[in-house]
């Protein structure tokens, strides 16, 4: 069963980026593609030959393989419900985080091969985010083990009870936490938008300005391998482990379908930051971290 | 038998003057080769059986002989320097090879002689318990390393950085020196480790540990007594960088894990003291890291950053054993101490890339190098490696301990005391920041220096180094990587020593469960970054490729380099968010208005180090400036310094008569 949740999780990672791109269109009034449409994209891409800059170095083929793989390898600890992740173990999250982070090491340094201007500044900025969101993370996943007394995804999932108010707005800020760490990983609205035509103002789209082919088609499908990442765990925190298989498999696919379109809706009504106050922006985050963690020693009852 | 080859040996070394400059290297490899060997196969010996190793050496040391006690933590250290040594002592031969022309017999021959006996020096602190004997070996591992630091001596800035690295090591031997003598006065004990027992046992451990803790902790590179780090290191010939930052700055370690063995009580405010320095070394370690433009500075305070995480560690696990937490005590120990093995192994390393750049570029200037990976491949990948190790990235071993010590604080939340659940959860949040900081470093470190187009002349003549300069950092690399995905065998090696400090280390055997799912884990990523690599291979080759330039917004015929990120420019968002810690200086002349044709001009930026501005160098100017008030008493003239004389002797007079002294 617990392969269900692996593959639950790369059908949705298809069709996240689809419904995005619809629910995108559709508040703005136009048609849009169907839903299958970044789907052929990526099939066009892995068929396609490639452009290679000639100041490039094996890094540069490597680096979207390496991260895709992180991408997939961190995807098998998601759980699925009642059932663990393919690969679970006490404090697993931490390999899943550092895992992620080979990822980006390896994106980073294969933009920053080509040698060229545009990319140092995604990589850069790549870097710069992605060390100040991490704190995020680790201090929710550090809320939740406090709270459970237990320290692997699956143990902490399980173990969560909603019964006070107080773990209602534990669960609310950790959704909006997760959704907004998903936003940034992926460099989305509002740290980034994917449809700016400016380089000197992109993130993650400026780092693969050389990338063509099969690697480019590959660091798309990470992308939506990402969001699923995130919307596992959100399905994971929100809903009771004694449902039912089948309410669960329905559950986590209607969790990362609302997930695609609440990105959607998000990208749609809102402007993206100023480069300049994104720090900020992600420190703000952190800070709401802090009070998933102040509700949670109110609840053990340490503070009064 | 052993025991009398290990002291023929010792005299051996004095051979190394009467060997040919090229044979050096050799003679003094054999001779650490033979050292390594025996005190490997005791400390073997030591951690497989739990046993403690106890021996007489033929010498006596003041009337009663010298006694030499391996236990756990002896045999630990003892076999991590063993491997970064004889690596370092492969790599010099290769490294110094240009330097046989220049230098003389004699330079040479000390060169050689002092690496032999800083050796034996570094293996007689891990062995050696009695107090006397302790501080005479360390002050010989301090001179020898002097000797090994100014190898390059006709340079003003090496003898500079050297000196400043003897006065400091002096700074720190008072305070242990201090420390024993303290200890022995108020008991009466032997004045040895084993009398500090008396001590801890009878009296507060809280200030005589932080005499101890001043003084090792300037060999180990703690903030604020880090400031001989970065000048040592990009002074000191790179094998010594590797050896320095790998091995010597962990005998300050060693020695703050010794004396911690003698403690009992008051463990509680120790580990918070610990932390909250480790925690405050290593973020300010790798701030300064990013910002820094020679190479080796930037690893030297990465040396520091890791320290913190070694303190961290440490600091936890005295916590854990204060509040009775087994959990938290093993787990701390365990990954402190298994990442003084995983720092030795990636830094030296990455030093002796860093010095195989130097050696072909002849600089160590970020700004002036670039594209290395198409001419130096081989170091480049080891580079890599380091990197990618250093930022505790999986399946590589810096991930091993600093996830040891991830699941001890997370299972330490677990606790009832609040207090101790902000402490977590503050160092939890250090070493998330340290982890991210150190990945923001070293992609820039590995981009600007190996990936892009040369950034100056420097890098285009560079060739590949020699295989003997190659073979130290595979071996390194191998280690790394065998910790990485194989980690229970060397974390169970680790267990033994953690058991000097928890009674109880059933948990870290619990615990192995567990290592064995992440080497499971490691391996299903290195298997599907192989697989995806082979598919990519088949679909490669039937799709035509095509080469051309970087896509550079129709601007790819200007010069590439020119259009590149560089060093400064890659850490300038980050240094905008990091002040007041770090402060950027920025150097130029502005433009005046009248400046019609304006005249070529420079710009240039200057990242200094706040904590040593402020407490070493502001002090001393303070200092000197009131000396020189003294100065006006030194006049020059005879008659007034009889007259001084007599005045001091009248004071010794009238003090003596109204009894004050």
């Amino acid at each position: 069963m617990n392969v269900l949740g692996f593959v639950l999780a790369i059908i949705s990672s298809l069709l996240i980026p689809g419904i995005i791109t619809i629910t995108k269109a559709k508040m703005s009034g136009k048609k849009g593609p169907g839903v299958f449409q970044p789907l052929f994209d990526i099939a066009r891409l892995i068929r396609k030959g490639n452009v290679y800059s000639t100041t490039t170095s094996v890094i540069f083929q490597i680096g979207p393989i390496i991260y895709f793989a992180s991408v997939v390898v961190a995807l098998l600890f998601v759980p699925f419900g009642q059932y663990k992740g393919l690969l679970s173990f006490d404090a697993d999250f931490v390999f899943f985080a550092y895992l992620l982070g080979i990822g980006k090491f390896m994106m980073i340094i294969s933009a920053m091969d080509t040698g060229s201007g545009f990319e140092g500044m995604g990589a850069n900025r790549e870097a710069l985010y992605s060390m100040l969101v991490e704190p995020i993370f680790f201090i929710l996943m550090g809320s939740l083990a406090l709270l459970t007394h237990y320290s692997s995804f699956y143990d902490l999932f399980v173990h969560i009870h909603y019964d006070s108010y107080l773990t209602y707005l534990i669960a609310a800020l950790g959704v909006y936490l997760l959704l907004q760490i998903a936003m940034v990983e992926n460099s989305r609205l509002p740290i980034d938008d994917p449809k700016t035509h400016l380089e000197l103002t992109m993130i993650h789209e400026v780092m693969v300005l050389d990338n063509s082919g099969f690697d480019m088609g590959l660091i798309n499908l990470a992308t939506g391998l990402k969001f699923a990442l995130y919307g596992g765990l959100i399905a994971n925190f929100i809903f009771p482990v004694e449902w039912s298989l089948y309410a669960q498999i329905v559950v986590f696919i209607m969790v990362n379908l609302l997930f695609a379109v609440a990105v959607g809706l998000m990208e749609s009504f809102r402007a993206r930051n100023k480069l300049a106050k994104n720090p900020k922006w992600i420190l703000m985050l952190s800070s709401i971290s802090l009070i998933v963690f102040l509700c949670v020693i109110e609840i053990t009852q340490k503070l009064l | 038998m052993l025991l009398i080859i290990f002291q023929i040996l010792l005299v051996l070394t004095t051979c190394v003057f009467f060997v040919s400059k090229r044979h050096m290297s050799n003679l003094v490899l054999l001779i650490q080769l033979g050292l390594a060997g025996i005190t490997g196969y005791w400390s073997i010996d030591v951690l497989t059986h739990g046993t403690v190793f106890e021996r007489e050496l033929l010498i006596n040391f003041w009337g009663s002989p010298l006694e030499i006690k391996v236990d756990s933590l002896s045999a630990f250290f003892i076999l991590v320097l063993n491997f970064t040594l004889l690596t370092g002592s492969i790599y010099s031969k290769g490294y110094l090879k240009p330097y046989i022309n220049e230098k003389n017999h004699a330079e040479f021959g000390l060169h050689y002689f002092s690496l032999a006996w800083l050796h034996i020096s570094m293996l007689l602190v891990c062995m050696l318990r009695d107090g006397l004997a302790f501080l005479v070996v360390w002050e010989m591992m301090s001179v020898f390393s002097f000797l090994l630091v100014i190898f390059e001596s006709e340079k003003k800035e090496t003898v500079k950085a050297g000196i400043n690295f003897l006065l400091q090591m002096h700074i720190g031997f008072v305070f242990i020196m201090a420390g024993f003598i303290y200890a022995y006065v108020q008991t009466g004990a032997a004045f040895s480790f084993d009398g500090l027992s008396v001590y801890f046992e009878e009296h507060h451990p809280l200030p005589l540990f932080l005499l101890f803790f001043v003084g090792f902790g300037i060999k180990a590179g703690f903030i604020p007594f880090h400031t001989w780090l970065p000048h040592a290191h990009p002074a000191a010939p790179s094998h010594i960088s590797g050896i320095m930052s790998g091995v010597i700055i962990k005998m300050g370690i060693y020695g703050i894990l010794r004396v911690l063995t003698y403690i009992h009580t008051d463990l509680l405010i120790i580990g918070i003291f610990i932390l909250v320095v480790s925690v405050v070394t290593g973020l300010l370690g790798v701030m300064y890291a990013i910002v820094q433009h020679d190479l080796k500075k930037l690893l030297a305070y990465s040396s520091i950053e890791n320290i913190g995480i070694i303190g961290i560690g440490i600091g936890i696990g005295l916590i854990g054993v204060a509040k009775d937490l087994p959990i938290l005590a093993v787990l701390g120990f365990a990954g402190g101490i298994l990442h003084v093995l995983n720092h030795s192994l990636f830094k030296s390393l990455l030093f002796y890339s860093a010095g195989s750049v130097y050696m072909r570029t002849h600089t160590r200037h970020l700004e002036h190098l670039g594209g290395l990976i198409k001419k130096m491949p081989k170091t480049a990948f080891l580079f890599l490696l380091g990197a990618l190790a250093i930022c505790g990235l999986p399946p590589f071993n810096g991930f091993i301990s600093e996830f040891l010590i991830y699941s001890g604080l997370f299972k330490g939340l677990q606790t009832p005391s609040l207090q101790t659940n902000f402490i977590i959860l503050g160092t939890a949040i250090g070493l998330t920041l340290i982890g991210g900081l150190a990945l923001f470093c070293f992609t820039k470190v590995f981009s600007i220096v190996f990936l892009g187009t040369p950034r100056s002349g420097a890098p285009e003549k560079a060739k590949e180094v020699d295989g003997s300069m190659i073979l130290p950092k595979i071996l390194a690399g191998i280690m790394i990587v065998a910790i990485g995905v194989y980690p229970v065998f060397f974390v169970k090696m680790v267990g033994n020593v953690v058991g000097l400090y928890v009674r109880d280390i059933s948990l870290i055997m619990q615990d192995t469960s567990y290592m064995s799912k992440i080497s499971c884990s490691s391996l299903v990523f290195i298997l599907l970054i192989a697989i995806l690599w082979l598919i990519r291979r088949a679909q490669q080759k039937r799709v035509h490729i095509e080469h051309g330039p970087t896509w550079g917004c129709a601007y790819s015929g200007a010069n590439p380099a020119v259009h590149q990120y560089t060093a400064t420019s890659f850490a300038n968002n980050y240094s905008e968010l990091a002040p007041p810690i770090v402060k950027t200086g920025k150097y130029f002349e502005s433009l005046k208005e009248e400046e019609i044709f304006p005249r070529p001009r420079s710009f240039k930026t200057k990242t200094g180090d706040m904590i040593e501005e402020n407490m070493v160098e502001k002090p001393i100017r303070k200092i000197i400036k009131w000396m020189e008030k003294a100065a006006i008493f030194q006049t020059g003239n005879l008659q007034h310094y009889i007259m001084y004389a007599f005045m001091f002797m009248g004071l010794i007079f009238w003090l003596t008569i109204f009894n004050i002294i």
